[in-house]
């Protein structure tokens, strides 16, 4: 007696499981379908601000660390970096015949310190191809930091893997000779001591003499 | 010694710490070192001129990295072209 009812419970267990198991298995490949959905949702509108915020405090934290004190104030005040030229005549330094605008996630921009003229855009990115968060992007100040590291280590390394255009390709040159002349106005501002004298020395060329 | 990694969405991460002059320690340097120049991470260490300037060097082996390096960053390497927005 107890085999026989034994026996018909397995029997309806398995009845009910081969009853049951079409609709489980639909119901766990939709489920599947929606979680996987909203994973890519999510990928696609990751973005957040306050985890930008974050790293960009860090990325400025590590620029600071790395560049003169008076090149993160520059970029502090004004939003971009300027680095003197290596490859020419002149060698690097404040008397260079050519120097770099640094933006972030921006061309690097050539000029002429003496004349102001502009030379070349050099289209340099570094995309993390990893995208941990979706994108590729670093934070603006790693994008400075990478920039300022890879040119003032391996300026011809740099410069032979940018993308070279004549200037106004990306950046409105209007917009780069007015930030020619606020870095001017900035230097003289901070090369002033406070009776109004200049503290580098009257044969100091800053970088654009208006 | 610090190796750190600029990540997008996060800034600087730690890969590793050690002190070059404990071998165990600079063994587990040298593997992270490798593990991020295999994924194809440039590696750059700040430093400094002798006049005071501050500068930086690529380097593509542990061995070139100075031993009084105090960090060395690695970044992805560069890639020709950018976004197309206008300033």
């Amino acid at each position: 007696m107890a085999l026989a009812l034994g026996t018909g419970a397995i029997l309806l267990v398995v009845l009910l499981w081969e009853l049951v198991r079409p609709t489980l298995k639909r119901a766990v490949a939709r489920g599947r379908e929606i979680w996987s959905l909203r994973r890519g949702a999510s990928t696609l509108s990751g973005y957040d601000p306050g985890r930008e915020r974050r790293a960009e405090q860090r990325a400025r934290a590590l620029l600071r660390s790395c560049v003169d004190e008076r090149d993160w104030a520059m970029y502090r005040d004004l939003g971009f970096l300027r680095v003197w030229g290596g490859l020419g005549e002149r060698g690097r330094g404040e008397h260079a015949s050519y120097a770099y605008l640094i933006y972030p996630h921006k061309p690097l921009v050539a000029y002429v310190p003496q004349t102001g003229a502009l030379l070349n855009e050099y289209c340099v990115a570094f995309p993390d191809l990893s995208r941990p968060y979706g994108s590729s992007r670093l934070p603006d100040s790693d994008d400075v930091l990478a920039k300022w590291m890879a040119l003032t280590a391996d300026e011809r390394r740099l410069v032979a893997d940018a993308n070279m255009h004549l200037p106004g390709r990306q950046i409105d040159p209007g917009r780069v000779r007015r930030d020619l002349l606020r870095l001017t106005r900035w230097e003289q501002e901070r090369d002033r001591d406070p009776l109004g004298r200049d503290r580098r020395g009257s044969d100091h060329a800053a970088t654009l003499h208006t | 010694m610090k190796l750190l990694r600029m990540k997008p969405g996060h800034g600087e991460i730690v890969l590793a710490e050690g002190d070059v002059e404990v071998p165990e320690q600079e063994r587990e340097l040298i593997e992270a070192f490798r593990r991020e120049l295999d994924a194809g991470m440039w590696a750059a260490v700040p430093t400094g001129t002798p006049g005071g300037r501050r500068e930086a060097e690529l380097v593509k082996s542990f061995a070139e990295v100075p031993r009084e390096a105090e960090r060395v960053i690695f970044f992805p390497r560069a890639a020709g072209g950018a976004p197309g927005a206008t300033l």
